[in-house]
């Protein structure tokens, strides 16, 4: 091997490859080349790194320099003058409002208040090598525990590192291993959950993609502590460079002896294999994914039995997430006091947090457990972008809720977010300002749970259809009194009744925006009106006269033609006509036309009159 | 019309040693599906039939798992799914409107295909790709920050 003196680190996660990383890589390969200068520059493709947002990223060590939105065009002036001359370039470097340079990685403020424990490799290493994985003390986590530890003693150290469930419940994962471990049976079996379905969550697909070994490593040491000789990832088909990269984790760890018969000299022996979803959200609850493994259809069971008891072909099993695993290796590193000194009385460590929505920093993010939503969204994701002000953070998916400004000082943890109506969840954070309308939102996750319902249970099947059905008429203008109470009582109803976890906790985004936006659900009901103007029926387009230039454009551009006018009259919409598809407010060249919130009065009286006339009908 | 005949054989013929080949797994039949939906392009009655056969499983037991999951179609597909994504992060940033954009562009709804058979209209739950909002993926190629119609006639006149 030579020695190389630059390592070039260029991120290859989802988002930066979208970005174009992959030709910023190959045109690299090519003016290298070029330049007689392939023997003495590293290029590695990493794992995720994290600032999504400011993609394609890469980091040049020695000095570690941090260059974003990096086009093909780049590449030779970063050859010529950083790696010939010496002279990073400026002009690449990240800024802020206030014009400061930000040269190294560490000096990036979105890196600040992050503390990488299972992201500690990943946008570090080159996920597709288990040398540079070993490098960065990998599998000693695994030797150290294998021939120094029984299984009792690894749990043991779980309990006091307080480490618990990172995919959303929050379980203890101690509690679940040491059931599967007091269980004796012929085989068990361990599962690695990669089913992760939350719309506006990454932070699996990202750990699988960017630190593979780390996964591996915990799911063995989780293995040899509740006596399991097979482990299964089941991961969801629309990550196929994750399902590749796993697969080729374990083919490498089995031809260095790390996996197999007898690893690391002691008695422990096993083998895993790879399973693929097939595109069912449900399948991330553990009952429903052990029956998609077995090769059925993935509904629920009820519980008890837990799989700790009748798991995977009725074996105890463990079914744990991806992160979850991703924290062990280093908490044996490191020790389980390390780990607890870190997050708050009853969460500790870390939380691997997928951020997105209107602020700056989207992306990846690390953070000890117990920051504030503030720091969490105004520090780290950089606050929000065009000026606008925050409304409202959603936490946990379709099983979460929506959090608002009154909330930002609370400390991110399990009771914490639980309390007032929202969740950790697997780790979705979707920050969204004044444009978003909540009880669209709401709806948005509503419909997502129905689509989604394995239509087992009939609270589930039926319940959330019925939300869904109040909630499209309120957004199109039907709503009427008594629907909010009923929506609440439906809510409460499906939570308690249904028999899984997707049941359970679909009613929450609408429970949780009613708790805190419920004047907004008001004026969509009572004044058929929509603040934010994103219902498209209770709002209308305008043309403001005194800015219209009478061009026509727009009336040109009208599919029921709905605009008349004239260039000295101007131009006017008929409203009882417009489908309000918005390509007048797109093609104005002078931005006269407005979106206002509430029905026009002429529609109004329209749907008013028709709606009486249906309520006499149905006496 | 021996040509086809002759082609579908020769799918039955790759279906049959996928099946011989994964029968010994423990509960292959996703797997399996998986591989005759890349073979076949989806899975029709007569497909399920086939696999239910070598299997020596019940047919509605092939029909109940393909019907679950969204991956499997019993429609055939055109050349290219063009998926958008629907996730939260990109419904948020105008996903619904980025739909309506490309449905009108080719003329299909949400579901449908094309006449020439080119495209097929799909919307996928978040492909992890939320900073890029709001994206569609065609292939293994991501295309983000969609928010004009130029933007898009440009993207799928390279498919054409």
């Amino acid at each position: 091997m030579s020695l190389k003196r630059i390592d070039l680190l260029i991120c290859c996660g989802s988002g930066c490859v979208s970005a174009g990383a992959m030709k910023i890589k190959e045109r690299f390969h090519e003016v290298l080349q070029e330049k007689n200068l392939a023997n003495e520059i590293n290029i590695i493709e990493t794992g995720c790194m994290g600032p999504c947002d400011y993609g394609p990223v890469m980091v040049i060590y020695p000095e570690g320099i941090f260059y974003k939105k990096v086009t093909e065009d780049d590449v030779e002036e970063i050859v010529n003058e950083h790696f010939i001359k010496g002279r990073p370039v400026t002009r690449l470097m990240l800024h802020n409002d206030e014009e400061q340079t930000f040269s190294t990685k560490k000096e990036v403020p979105f890196y600040q208040k992050q503390v990488k424990v299972a992201l500690a490799n990943c946008g570090f290493i080159d996920p597709d090598s288990i040398d540079e994985y070993i490098a960065t003390s990998g599998y000693e986590a695994l030797g150290t525990v294998l021939t120094t530890m029984t299984p009792q003693d690894v749990i043991h150290v779980i309990r006091k590192s307080g480490l618990r469930g990172r995919g959303g419940g929050g379980f203890p994962t101690h509690i679940k291993w040491q059931m599967v471990h007091d269980n004796v049976a012929d085989e068990k079996y361990v599962i690695c959950n990669g089913d992760e379905g939350d719309p506006g969550a990454f932070m699996d697909r990202s750990l699988l993609e960017g630190d593979p070994h780390r996964i591996l490593e915990g799911m063995m040491i989780a293995a040899y502590a509740i006596g399991a000789t097979a482990g299964f990832f089941y991961i969801r088909a629309e990550y196929p460079l994750a399902i590749k990269r796993i697969r080729h984790a374990i083919a490498q760890a089995k031809e260095m002896g790390l996996m197999g018969d007898n690893v690391f000299g002691s008695k422990f022996c096993f083998d895993a294999e790879v399973r693929t979803g097939a595109g069912a959200f449900v399948c991330g609850e553990e009952t429903a994914l052990i029956h998609s493994i077995e090769g059925g259809r993935g509904n629920p069971s009820p519980k008890p039995p837990y799989p700790a008891l009748q798991g995977l072909w009725g074996k105890p099993t463990i079914v744990n997430n991806v992160e979850t695993f991703g924290n062990i290796p280093t908490i044996f590193l490191k020790g389980a006091d390390w780990f607890a000194s870190m997050g708050t009385e009853t969460s500790k460590g870390t939380k691997v947090f997928a951020l997105t929505g209107d602020i700056r920093n989207t992306g990846l993010v690390e953070v000890p457990m117990g920051i504030t939503l503030r720091e969490l969204i105004f520090d780290v994701g950089g606050g929000m972008t065009g000026g606008h002000k925050f409304k409202a953070v959603q936490l946990g998916g379709p099983s979460g809720g929506c959090l608002t400004v009154e909330h930002l000082d609370v400390h991110v943890d399990y009771e914490s977010l639980k309390e007032r109506g929202a969740m950790m969840g697997s780790g979705g954070v979707i920050v969204m300002n004044d444009k978003n309308c909540m009880v669209n939102i709401a709806k948005f996750f509503m419909d997502f749970c129905v689509d989604e319902s394995c239509g087992k249970c009939s609270p589930c099947r039926i319940g959330l259809k019925q939300m869904l059905d109040i909630l499209e008429k309120i957004t199109n203008g039907n709503g009427k009194e008594g629907d909010i109470e009923e929506l609440q009582r439906l809510g409460e109803a499906i939570s308690k009744l249904s028999l899984c976890g997707l049941g359970q906790s679909a009613p929450n985004p609408v429970l949780s925006t009613i708790r805190y936006f419920r004047e907004e659900y008001e004026a969509h009901i009572r004044d058929k009106s929509c603040g934010t103007k994103v219902c498209l029926d209770l709002m209308h387009f305008d043309i403001d006269k005194d800015r219209c230039i009478g061009c026509s454009l727009c009336a040109r551009k009208c599919p029921v033609t709905c605009i008349t006018g004239s260039r000295e009259e101007k131009y006017t919409i008929h409203q009882l006509d417009c489908v309000k598809c918005g390509n007048c407010q797109d093609v104005c060249p002078v931005k006269a036309v407005n979106r206002i919130p509430g029905m026009h009065p002429e529609v109004l009286a329209k749907h008013t009159a028709e709606a009486n006339l249906t309520s006499h009908h149905d006496d | 019309m021996a040509p086809v005949t002759q082609m579908q054989n020769q799918l039955y013929d790759s279906l049959k040693a996928v099946i011989a080949e994964k029968k010994n797994l423990r509960n292959p039949l996703i797997e399996i599906l998986r591989t005759a939906q890349e073979i076949f392009g989806y899975l029709p009655i007569e497909v399920q039939e086939f696999i239910a056969g070598e299997m020596n499983l019940p047919a509605s037991k092939i029909y109940g798992v393909v019907t679950f999951y969204n991956f499997f179609t019993m429609i055939p597909r055109g050349k290219y799914t063009l998926n958008v994504c629907t996730g939260t992060a990109c419904y948020v940033k105008g996903a619904p409107r980025l739909i309506q954009m490309i449905s009108d562009h080719l003329d299909v709804k949400m579901g449908e295909t094309t006449k020439d058979g080119l495209f097929t209209l799909s919307a996928v739950r978040c492909v992890g790709a939320c900073s890029l909002a709001p994206v569609f993926v065609i292939g293994e190629d991501t295309f983000g920050r969609i928010d004009n119609k130029d933007m898009i006639t440009e993207i799928l006149a390279r498919y054409k």
